[in-house]
């Protein structure tokens, strides 16, 4: 196996993105990608679109944007894992390198959720999972999926509605001060707590908004980064991987999600990292309840210890480990099929320690990041860990 | 719809038929007030939602077993914003359960004041026809014992 660098990141606004198509959608992020890495759309040969689709307009979205892009000639291909998809896709660029088989891959992660109704979005996402036994007859939401896990994880460890509020609000806080967030703007327990049931006990505040965005990285070998003379590569560690039942009433249990654990153990290993170890991360906080179990899933606490450690301020910058300093899906907004590669934009620009406002830039000892990107209710999950 | 500039797309309306083969007896037994789980005969597994194939030892015999229906509330949820296609029905309580066979079951929970659910409330699944025809089956809380 090859090591693999990321050598070029490119991230769009995240937001109501309706001025724009999928295509300008990801050429906002696919442009600054290849300039960043110092190399042009020719050079590229091999390019993973992941996108979920259904939403919008195209139903090739990997042929419709490599066209746009200028990249039509290269391999191609289209990656689905649900909101794990950008994971997905960078696994697959990945292997590619590390496989020997090019020295060079572009992944794009966009999504487009707006040019629907909001009831159509909720629909769409509702039916993912095990559409005749789930959502047939009994109209699950994608909220709804998360809302069960809540209200088992409450019930089983004394946590409060307050607590999952407390997500909110510290992703909120550096979503402020992020200017790609969907969500710029500060947040108060109160506001979550009286803001409008979605999926009791999960309220509007809990949830991701609906976006539109895109993300981009390159992809390098090392002999290519050594030959494109990049300075500050990040090194992609370690990917783990893992999935779960799409039934739900198939599963164990209903207090963190086993795709997560298992895709962590194996990033962990396959690194050589313990959690420990990890000084800023990304986690998949579609809903506050999410943050907390990943914390758990990922070994950065005990089971039943998260919302504790949030309590405590332990994953704020300055505590044990930031979490979600970009104001994760919650505040930084959730376009499916980008999040993984936005999170590994974000991660490379905390390693290369560029990121602006500085108030927003994690402290840095031994340069090591982890992001842990679930695709459904952990129906897919995928564990990346970065270093430099 | 906001006043930024675009096309409207085609309108396509799509539904699909979905096969029930393998499964008929189940949809049909429901009807008859009954719910049926499978089993597979060569490793015992048994499953609800039913199926035709064994995931566990890939095996294509299995039996019909029916359920009591008896189970333990493990989690639930009030499903408040809806999706398109249940616009027009009141928000409902989705909730999953531990059935006395071993097996969970996920379904809607009616028949009860949402401050009396209680994780750990014992509850009945119980097969439910609708007026339009269509069946499905959903928990109530269990009758009080004698």
């Amino acid at each position: 196996m090859g090591k693999v660098a990321v050598i070029g990141v490119g991230h769009s606004k995240f937001g109501d993105r309706q001025e724009v198509n999928v295509k300008e959608l990801a050429f906002e992020s696919v442009k600054p990608a290849l300039e960043e890495a110092g190399i042009t759309r020719k050079d590229i040969p091999f390019v993973s679109v992941g996108s979920v689709g259904v939403w919008y307009e195209e139903p090739l979205p990997a042929v419709a944007i490599a066209e746009y892009c200028g990249l039509t000639g290269a391999g191609l291909t289209r990656v689905e894992a649900a909101c794990a998809t950008g994971s997905a896709a960078v696994y697959s660029g990945y292997t590619a390198i590390a496989s020997g088989y090019v020295d060079l891959a572009l992944v794009i992660g966009v999504e487009k959720m707006r040019e629907v109704d909001t009831f159509t979005a909720v629909e769409l996402m509702g039916r993912a999972g095990s559409y005749l036994w789930e959502f047939e007859n009994f109209g699950l939401t994608f909220p709804g999926y998360y809302a069960l896990y809540a209200t088992a994880y409450m019930n089983r460890f004394g946590a409060t509605e307050e607590d999952l509020a407390l997500v909110a609000v510290k992703n909120h806080k550096y979503g402020a001060l992020n200017p790609l967030a969907q969500l710029q703007r500060e947040i108060t327990v109160e506001d979550v707590l009286s803001s409008y049931v979605v999926a009791w006990p999960l309220k509007l505040y809990d949830c991701c908004p609906i976006t539109d965005g895109s993300a981009a990285i390159v992809l390098a070998s090392e002999e290519k980064v050594r030959e494109l003379r990049i300075d500050a590569p990040v090194w992609i560690a370690g990917i783990g991987y893992s999935s779960g039942t799409g039934t739900l009433s198939y599963r164990g249990g209903f207090i963190g999600l086993d795709a997560a654990v298992r895709a962590s153990r194996m990033a962990y290993s396959r690194s050589g990292v313990e959690a420990k170890d990890i000084e800023v991360a990304e986690v998949h906080d579609c809903f506050t309840i999410a943050e907390i179990m990943a914390y758990e899933d990922l070994g950065f606490c005990n089971r039943g210890e998260g919302f504790k450690i949030v309590r405590e301020g332990q994953t704020e910058i300055g505590g044990k480990i930031p979490v979600n300093i970009d104001g994760g899906l919650k505040a930084k907004g959730h376009p499916i099929g980008a999040t993984g590669v936005s999170m590994i934009v974000e991660l490379t620009k905390q390693l290369r320690e560029e990121v602006k406002p500085r108030s927003r830039q994690a402290p840095m000892r031994n340069y090591v990041a982890l992001a842990h990107n679930v695709g459904g209710t952990g129906h897919y999950c995928y564990v990346t860990i970065l270093r430099r | 719809m906001s006043e930024i500039p675009a096309i409207r797309s085609r309108k396509l309306e799509i539904t699909y038929n979905i096969p029930i083969s393998k499964t008929k007896k189940f949809w049909d037994e429901l009807r008859e007030g009954k719910i049926y789980a499978t089993k597979c005969k060569k490793c015992g597994r048994l499953y609800f939602p039913p199926v035709a194939d064994c995931g566990e030892c890939y095996s294509s015999e299995v039996e019909w077993v029916e359920l009591s229906g008896e189970g333990e509330l493990l989690t639930f949820t009030h499903i408040i914003v809806r999706p398109t296609s249940f616009q027009d029905q009141q928000p409902y309580t989705v909730a999953i359960a531990q059935l006395k066979e071993g097996v969970k079951a996920l379904a809607w929970l009616t028949d009860v004041k949402k401050k009396d659910i209680k994780i750990g409330m014992r509850v009945k699944l119980v097969p439910k026809v609708f007026e339009d025809g269509r069946v499905a089956y959903e928990f109530k809380p269990a009758e009080k014992k004698k």
